[in-house]
């Protein structure tokens, strides 16, 4: 079948909302993806017909829903090409993060030790290391991006050392759209004995993964932006990392054996899910990726190129418009600002985006949690546009005339 | 005799319902946030700036003869237009009037459907900040 936004459309029922008496446009879609009914009704079903708990009980019940949770994990790994024991369950990217921080990190970054960052990161991928920097006394380094946008490889060549532990980078920019050359970068760390942490948040929805190919140590996402229900992600480890980590939350179903005065953990991936799970979540997550394996990532991406050039060649075109973030390698994700072309006054992204929604445009304004590189541009924030499957090249059309007609309204 | 605050309240509203669409509505709203006097330099600090807020907002609250003065700017159109209204409706008012104040005028000029509840605009945090002034005086 060919690749169709209009009939993939029909599968999201919020696609048919109007908004302030416009079709709703939804181009917000790094904050979160819209979700397709199958998504809404594997998350519904599991509630009327599977409920119970998991890895508990010996009822028929609790090992249906086990076998669900479980098959999910399976489908995550398949997704990734890694093993099931090295998907853990967490609520999201976020957490993935700090996990990795709080149990990899306490032991394994101290006081004379390095870590790298970019300047790009969500801070999701800079807070948690910052506390860390706090427990330990380890030093962050940041590397910069070009005036472009993009990886600065040689900045980074000359950051990693021998006292660099962990370098944690961003697959996808969320503000920036730039697509950052991972294989290389963890190629590098690897030469230099540094394991690599990849935020794959922005990246899921678009690329396709392969964990042996990529040779990450860890790699982080979350179901919410790929189509899938909030509060589940996903951290991948591998296995041999993962087995030797200590677990950083306790509670119930990790354990192996409890007494009063110790407790022997259960193997990853168990050892870091105390607590009874999202079920529903992991479940939701397992049919969003079948849905993007039915319409086949490959298509997605193709059709989603072709959305970020049109957008980015229209935009062009618009006086007084800054298209913040041109790697040459980029995802669908599009961030500008705007000035009065003829009094160079800015226009303020909050007033911008203000405007599209009355005509039901959703676009995010700001900083996009990435405050330390807004600083790096010099800007107070940017108007984001950002694609998903289901977008089409009509929508951008209104989305610029919606803009055109509230540029002359700032001016 | 200043007007009371429901006065002014009243008089905004009708000022607005004399457009009927929400683009002149906009259009009046950004004029208004075009006018504000900007804030001396001197006055934009730290103390000033008002948090919460997706644009940057300055506020600087002084009592004189009983009653509230208020200057302000912000780097938004829409947010100066806001704060101008929010300006126009408590400066020179005791602040108990203040305190006890009901902005209905919010919802009903029509620019957004829960314009008062939206936090990006920071109209909240400018009105918590007016607020907060009027207790300890
Ligand atoms: C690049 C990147 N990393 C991390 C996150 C955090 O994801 P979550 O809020 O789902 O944990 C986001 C979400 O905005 C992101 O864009």
């Amino acid at each position: 079948m060919t690749f169709d936004p209009k009939t993939i459309r029909q599968k999201f029922p919020i696609l048919e909302r109007k908004m302030n008496g416009h079709p709703l446009v939804y181009f917000d879609n790094a904050s979160t993806t819209q979700k397709p009914l199958s998504v809404i009704n594997a998350v519904s079903d599991y509630y009327k017909n599977h409920n119970a708990n998991v890895h508990r009980g010996v009822h028929t019940l609790s090992q249906n829903s086990t076998d669900l949770y479980e098959g999910a994990r399976k489908t995550v790994a398949n997704f990734i090409n890694a093993d099931p024991k090295e998907i853990v369950f967490t609520s999201g990217t976020t957490e993935a993060i700090n996990l990795v921080a709080m149990t990899f990190g306490r032991r394994n970054i101290l006081k004379e030790d390095e870590m790298i960052i970019s300047v790009a990161e969500h801070h999701s991928n800079l807070v948690p290391w910052q506390m860390l920097s706090a427990l330990t006394g380890m030093t962050i380094r940041v590397i910069p991006v070009t005036d472009k946008g993009e990886f600065d490889i040689e900045a980074y060549k000359n950051l990693l050392s021998e006292k660099t532990r962990l370098v944690a980078i961003t697959h996808m920019s969320n503000t920036l759209g730039t697509i950052n050359p991972i294989k290389e970068i963890i190629k590098l760390a690897h030469e230099n004995n540094t394991l690599v942490l990849i935020d794959g948040a922005q990246a899921t929805p678009h690329i396709n993964l392969d964990m042996q190919d990529l040779n990450a140590d860890f790699y982080c996402f979350s179901g919410h932006k790929m189509y899938g229900p909030t509060g589940i992600g996903v951290l991948y480890g591998k296995d041999e990392i993962l087995s030797e980590m200590i677990p950083y939350k306790g509670g119930g179903d990790m354990i192996e054996r409890v007494t009063l005065e110790r407790s022997d953990y259960k193997n990853s991936p168990y050892k870091f899910e105390a607590g009874t799970p999202n079920i529903a979540g992991a479940i939701g997550l397992a049919e969003a990726i079948k849905f993007l394996q039915e319409t086949s990532l490959q298509e997605i991406q193709k059709h989603e190129n072709e959305l970020l050039e049109h957008a980015t060649k229209e935009l062009q075109k618009i006086e007084g418009i800054r298209i913040i973030g041109e790697a040459k390698n980029k995802g669908p994700v599009l961030s500008f600002t705007a000035h009065n072309p003829k009094t160079s006054a800015s226009i303020h992204p909050y007033d911008i985006g203000t405007l599209l929604d009355k005509y039901g445009i959703a676009v995010r304004t700001g900083q996009h949690c990435t405050e330390p590189l807004m600083d790096y541009f010099k800007i107070p924030g940017t108007v984001r546009i950002s694609f998903a499957c289901y977008n089409t090249l009509e929508e951008i059309d209104t989305f610029i005339e919606a803009l055109k007609k509230n540029l002359a309204l700032l001016s | 005799m200043t007007k009371t605050i429901n006065q002014i309240q009243d008089e905004i509203i009708k000022e607005f319902e004399l457009f009927d669409n929400w683009e002149d509505r906009y259009e009046h709203l950004i004029n208004l946030g075009q006018e504000l006097p900007p804030l001396p330099k001197k006055l934009k600090t730290e103390d000033t700036l008002v948090p919460g807020c997706q644009s940057k907002v300055w506020l600087h609250i002084s009592s004189q003869n009983a009653t509230l003065h208020l200057q302000g700017q912000s780097d938004a159109l829409i947010t100066s237009g806001l704060l101008a209204l929010i300006l126009r409706i408590f400066n020179n008012q005791p602040p108990k009037e203040i305190q006890n104040a009901e902005l209905y005028f919010i919802d009903r000029i029509k620019l957004a459907e829960h314009l008062s509840q939206t936090r990006a605009n920071g109209l909240y945090s400018i009105i918590q900040r007016i607020k907060d002034y009027t207790i300890k005086c």
